[in-house]
């Protein structure tokens, strides 16, 4: 198997909710807690296992704005997990998930280092690395609903952007998602053969307008004739 | 497979259904709850709202329940303390109660005028209108009267129904969307799950608005808007539509009131009002009796145009003055585009893409079991037009507001999108008939309840809240000359009226969960000195403020009595028909908040307070013959409490006769509270398929809806495009009509001018009164998706995605002028300036600048320290808008900024300048004294860990460790 997730850029509009509901699963979840310094003081700030970047694309009034969310992407080369001191990360053998073992790991920040996709992050309290497990203490737990065996971003998402599975299946949904969507890895010169893939926004269909629009314009009340039509 | 550890203490788990409270969109949440603390919140998969999903807040609920904002007990203001300085004494529940108590029963017996009881985000108006119409005045409105009454007032006055609570695009069958000055908050994830579908069907989407963020960051079309000019697009996109003859003749003959005949007598009495027959009955030209018949009646067949004299009158039919008035120079896209900063090519192409897809994309529903229309003729399909809108506060908070929302109906209705498959759709209890039959109450005395509610629908001058001499009898003046249809009061105005004794002075202001000592209010500093503002006697002028909030807000800290509120995860609520539905288009739904967390603080719901000071004071509706009180509590008189015989708060499973469990209409079941809870804390009911559509014309919906009280006649509901009600209003302002009519004169140019029977545009009244050259840049702001009003600064996990607003600049206007990318500057208005940080993007209209709203916090507020970035870099644009129209020595100078329709709040209306602030000069300004803490608070933590329960860590074995070392050595042939 090999799980990971599928974002759909066309739909996703930031709202930050896969994020959120990451954090509050997560911090009572595994690995957690997920520490936040200066909860309400200056510069809030904490670990989180999701992030969006949004960015701008174009110049006004040409602009579109994207927003990116961003986590672990389970990559098939993982060097945060070869960079491992400790052997604290793995990349699990039957479903590809990339954890970090917390009783193991020593909190010396290779991994984060050698991920490009600042997907690590630092639990300062705890001294030891954190990141997304997609949900790896929801998906195979059998006394949840089977929807429920998802990761908590997918089952959170209000514009359903999210999609979790099984990329080694040709038939699960993400598999289909990405052949008929044209999803497409992020970064993929870089050599990590990330897991989890993007749909790009969709083409929107042209709509005519020949035929509504008369040739002689009406330009009097006049113009027109009455119809019966039987109230 | 290795085997996993059980990660869940599921023994000592309970998942309990709720309603979220963490914004107005009220979806249904499952809790997990372990030891009394909040393990998980998640959406439930069967709610009629939220579908399952769950936007930030909601997901953040966890750090609302763990704010060290929390209030722990009722509070006092030290005797011989100032307000506002934060010194306060810890009382009891049972002492604060016997204070209030005390001070209400002699406002009650003297002149409960006196009393001004305003509510902000609650959504509990049906039970705090009722309490504040037991008691006997006229003083209480909710937070409509700022947020969106132009939209509820132009809807229910246009269609009977509105855009969000009261109608929603029919998200499964529309392939065109246009979604009009819509902030990121309104409503969370109903509109998320519908763009989403939308997409996914192959529609489009098209997003009017100044910012191109959030959803309109997915929009397949952007419309980079002017503020409020948008009625010029939408009247322009009509102009279109009537120059290419594309608009749905059925249905505005069918449906409408297109073809009712307008007397026609310019500078008469009665000009511009409907020519009816003997028993008022609207007046149609039949084109085949060639006689002027009962518009309201079936089977004739009016002249859609029609311009003629009938019975000695000259008429013109509504068509013809709608076509008249429409295909005018004004509106043609060159002129608008003027207007709108909107391409021409732009406003016309998008008409017409409108007019292919409700006219060349028609769909049609089969109804095999047939729907009977209101005059009993059966039909076995829906023809449906797809396109639909969704419109708020974008369009809701500028002095033209109503004009334009009525403007954006217009463009629906003459599409024939009103409630038809693919269409826009009403959600029960609406459509109602136009408007509500519910006038608002006129007179109070002591110890008597109102007549009727303090806030309804007024139809011509005669329903004004006035005394003899034309002056308002309610201290927010609403239903006064200064705003005649102001159907949700004008909160924005009681603490200002009430300092400056106009119309009277009061003796107890109580406010529920109202911010109105900052972000929720016009021109903060100077509201909160009228709160400190004495007389001469010493007295404060509005001598007494009750406030009731969970939170330590900056209102709070002007309370002379603070009523600690529990959180929605600690108490019982409804959230009723009764009220603001959370119904969907095809279901009746209602729904309910359980407690699932036990409060460990001295705190009260104000549910139970309105309950309790109802029987203390013995309301008549709280008490029996016999002097006792009727009502134990709150739950006690949901289930009891009945408006008329079978109906109350709650809908769902009440009894029938034989004491069978029946839903709507049925006696009260003492056990409908637990079938609530055991049904996920909601009700929902489908609507047979034959009245899910034309619900307004539709004769076995309108009987369903009659015995389910949602309105009074079975009659059609004709939708209103012309409004004799406008009409009523100008004719009074020129001096024309039969009935009261104003004497000042600047009422009577506010009647005629801005009163008209069609919508129209005219430019914002803070524009037409400052030197716009001076400011040249409108300024309007808007909520994150993640934050909802002041209540999530305190959020520690919300605060991490923003605690810091920026004023937001198009990049090529701020590089022309100079300003750097997160340059401090300076903001200026006609009434005040402030400092602020600027953010140069692509994602903002030209001439527009705007921020996030109420991220901004006073020092000490909110549980947050005093370096926290919302109080020493964020800012409030509030300090820019004044309550009151800019000052020009004119007798417009102490009336309300608002819409002088519905005295809708005009806080979109800014104009402002930006300029570098000088060197060394950054950090917000002003800056206000930090608010101190409570005698009893609690301490914010430097470091947060917070978890439910100890982390169950998955270990690597250690063999694994040693076989596989790094996975990827070999694959890299190490």
């Amino acid at each position: 198997m090999k799980l990971g997730l599928v974002i759909d850029l066309d739909v996703c509009v930031g709202c930050h909710g896969c994020a959120v509901s990451c954090k509050q699963w997560n911090t009572s979840g595994t690995t957690g807690p997920l520490t936040d310094y200066r909860p309400y003081g200056e510069d809030p700030s904490g670990v989180w296992f999701n992030r969006i970047r949004s960015y701008e694309v174009g110049d006004y009034p040409h602009n579109k704005t994207i927003n990116f969310p961003m986590s672990c992407m389970h990559c098939e080369q993982a060097d945060c997990v070869d960079v491992c001191p400790t052997g604290a990360s793995y990349k699990r053998a039957e479903d590809g998930v990339v954890l970090v073992d917390q009783d193991k790991c020593m909190g010396c920040n290779y991994c984060s280092w050698a991920c490009p996709y600042g997907a690590r992050e630092l639990d300062r309290s705890s001294g030891t690395m954190k990141k997304c497990t997609l949900c790896i203490d929801r998906i195979y737990d059998e006394r949840l609903d089977e929807y429920d065996r998802q990761p908590s971003c997918v089952i959170t998402c209000p514009a359903h952007a999210r999609h979790f599975g099984d990329f080694d299946d040709p038939e699960s949904k993400v598999s289909k998602l990405v052949r008929e969507r044209g999803g497409y890895a992020l970064m993929p010169e870089l050599g990590y053969n990330p897991t989890n893939r993007y749909l790009p926004p969709r083409i929107t269909r042209p709509i005519p307008t020949e035929d509504v629009s008369k040739k002689s314009l009406i330009s009097s009340v006049k113009e027109w004739v009455n119809k019966a039509v039987a109230r | 497979m290795s085997a996993l550890p059980e990660f869940e203490p599921r023994g000592k788990q309970e998942v309990k259904a709720t309603t979220c409270y963490m914004c107005a969109c009220r979806c249904g949440i499952h809790v997990t709850v372990e030891d009394n603390k909040v393990r998980y919140i998640q959406g439930n998969r069967d709610h009629p709202i939220n579908k399952g999903v769950l936007c930030a807040k909601g997901n953040a609920g966890i750090m609302k329940q763990n704010s060290p904002a929390k209030l722990n007990s009722p509070l006092l203001r030290k005797p011989g303390t100032e307000r506002g300085a934060g010194k306060f004494e810890a009382i009891t529940m049972a002492e604060a109660l016997d204070i209030l108590e005390a001070r209400l029963r002699k406002i009650r017996a003297t002149d409960p005028l006196k009393l001004a009881y305003f509510t902000g985000r609650d959504q509990m108006q049906a039970l705090t209108g009722f309490w504040a119409s037991q008691f006997g005045t006229l003083n209480w409105a909710a937070h409509g009267g700022f947020c969106s009454v132009n939209m509820a007032a132009g809807g229910l006055y246009t269609m009977g129904h509105a855009f969000w609570e009261f109608g929603d695009p029919d998200w499964d069958r529309t392939k065109y969307f246009m979604l009009w000055g819509v902030a990121d908050d309104h409503a969370s994830n109903p509109i998320k799950i519908g763009l989403e579908k939308l997409k996914r069907n192959g529609g489009k989407f098209i997003g009017v608005n100044p910012a191109r963020t959030g959803y309109q960051a997915i929009a397949d079309e952007w419309v980079a808007i002017k503020p409020g000019t948008d009625a010029m697009l939408a009247l322009s996109m009509l102009h279109v539509l009537l120059k290419n003859d594309q608009f749905d003749w059925e249905f505005l003959i069918r449906y409408t009131n297109a073809t009712h005949l307008v007397v026609h007598t310019p500078n008469q009495k009665g000009h511009g009002l409907l020519l009816r027959d003997t028993d008022g009955k609207p007046l149609v030209w039949d084109l085949k009796l060639e006689a002027a018949v009962d518009g309201t009646r079936p089977e004739i067949s009016p002249a859609l145009f029609f311009d003629a004299v009938v019975n000695g009158q000259p008429v013109k039919s509504v068509m013809t003055l709608i076509a008249e008035e429409y295909l005018g120079e004004q509106y043609t896209p060159e002129n608008a585009a003027k207007i709108c900063g909107v391409p021409a090519e732009q406003i016309e192409r998008l008409a017409l893409e409108m007019a292919h897809v409700a006219f060349k994309e028609t769909i049609e529903v089969d109804v095999p079991e047939g729907w009977t229309d209101w005059a009993g003729r059966k039909h076995y399909k829906f023809i449906g037009r797809p396109v639909s809108m969704h419109a708020m506060r974008g369009i809701s908070a500028h002095s033209n507001g109503f004009q334009t929302c009525r403007a954006i109906h217009f463009l629906q209705i003459m599409l024939g999108t009103i409630d038809v498959p693919g269409g826009h759709l009403a959600k029960p209890p609406y459509p109602k008939h136009i408007p509500p039959a519910i006038k608002p109450a006129k007179d109070c005395a002591p110890n008597t309840p109102l007549k009727g509610p303090p806030l309804g629908f007024p139809t011509g001058p005669e329903d004004l809240v006035m005394d003899a001499n034309g002056k308002a009898k309610r201290i927010d003046k609403a239903y006064s000359w200064d705003a005649p249809m102001s159907n949700h009061g004008l909160m924005h105005m009681v603490i200002t009226n009430a300092v400056n004794g106009d119309p009277y002075k009061i003796d107890t202001l109580m406010m529920f969960m109202a911010n109105m000592a900052w972000n929720s209010t016009m021109n903060t500093a100077e509201i909160q000195d009228m709160l400190r503002e004495k007389e001469t006697d010493g007295e404060y002028k509005i001598p007494f403020i009750v406030v009731s909030d969970a939170y330590h807000s900056e209102m709070v800290n002007f309370a002379d009595l603070i009523i600690p509120d529990t959180t929605y995860l600690e108490r019982w609520d409804t959230i009723s028909m009764l009220d603001r539905p959370i119904s969907e288009p095809h279901a009746a739904c209602d729904a309910i908040r359980q407690p699932v967390i036990k409060p460990e603080r001295d705190v009260l719901s104000w549910q139970e307070v309105q309950v309790e000071l109802a029987g203390r004071l013995g309301f008549p509706a709280f008490t029996q013959p016999d002097g006792s009180r009727k009502y134990k509590d709150y739950k006690d008189f949901i289930i009891n409490w009945q408006r008329e015989p079978g109906i109350g708060f709650l809908a769902g499973w009440r009894l029938d006769d034989e004491g069978n469990e029946v839903h709507l209409r049925g006696k009260p079941n003492p056990k409908q509270w637990e079938r609530y809870a055991k049904n996920g804390a909601f009700f929902e009911m489908h609507l047979p398929k034959h009245i899910r559509y034309y619900r307004h014309a539709n004769k076995d919906y309108l009987e369903f809806a009659k015995n389910a009280a949602w309105v009074g006649s079975t009659n059609q509901i004709i939708i209103e495009l012309y409004s004799e009600t406008q009409q009523r209003f100008k004719l009074a302002g020129q001096g024309l009509y039969d009935g009261p009519m104003p004497t000042e004169a600047h009422h009577k140019e506010r009647l005629s001018t801005y009163f008209n029977p069609l919508p129209f545009y005219y430019k914002p009244l803070e524009q037409c009164r400052i030197d716009e050259d001076e400011y040249p840049f409108y300024a309007v702001n808007q909520r994150p998706m993640f934050m909802y009003h002041s209540w999530d600064s305190q959020n520690a996990w919300l605060r991490q995605i923003c605690a810091q607003n920026f004023l937001y600049m198009n990049r090529q206007r701020g590089t022309a002028m100079g300003i750097k990318d997160e340059a401090w500057c300076w903001v200026e208005s006609h009434h005040g300036k402030i400092r602020v940080q600027v953010k140069l993007v692509e994602a903002c209209q030209y001439d527009t600048v705007w921020t996030w709203n109420a991220i901004a916090k006073q020092k000490g507020a909110w549980g947050l320290d005093e370096t926290a970035n919302e109080a020493n870099d964020g800012f409030l644009m509030n300090h820019l808008i004044s309550e009151l129209l800019p000052v020009k020595n004119d007798p417009l100078d102490k009336v309300t900024n608002s819409d002088p329709i519905t005295g809708q709040a005009a806080w979109y209306d800014l104009k402002v300048k930006v300029y570098p602030a000088a060197e060394g000069e950054t950090g917000t300004w002003p800056i206000f004294p930090v608010i101190k803490p409570l005698p009893n608070g609690n301490i914010s933590p430097e470091v947060l860990r917070y978890q439910a329960h100890t982390a169950v860590n998955l270990q690597r074995p250690m063999s694994d460790v040693l076989q596989r070392g790094s996975v990827h050595d070999n694959e890299r042939g190490l």
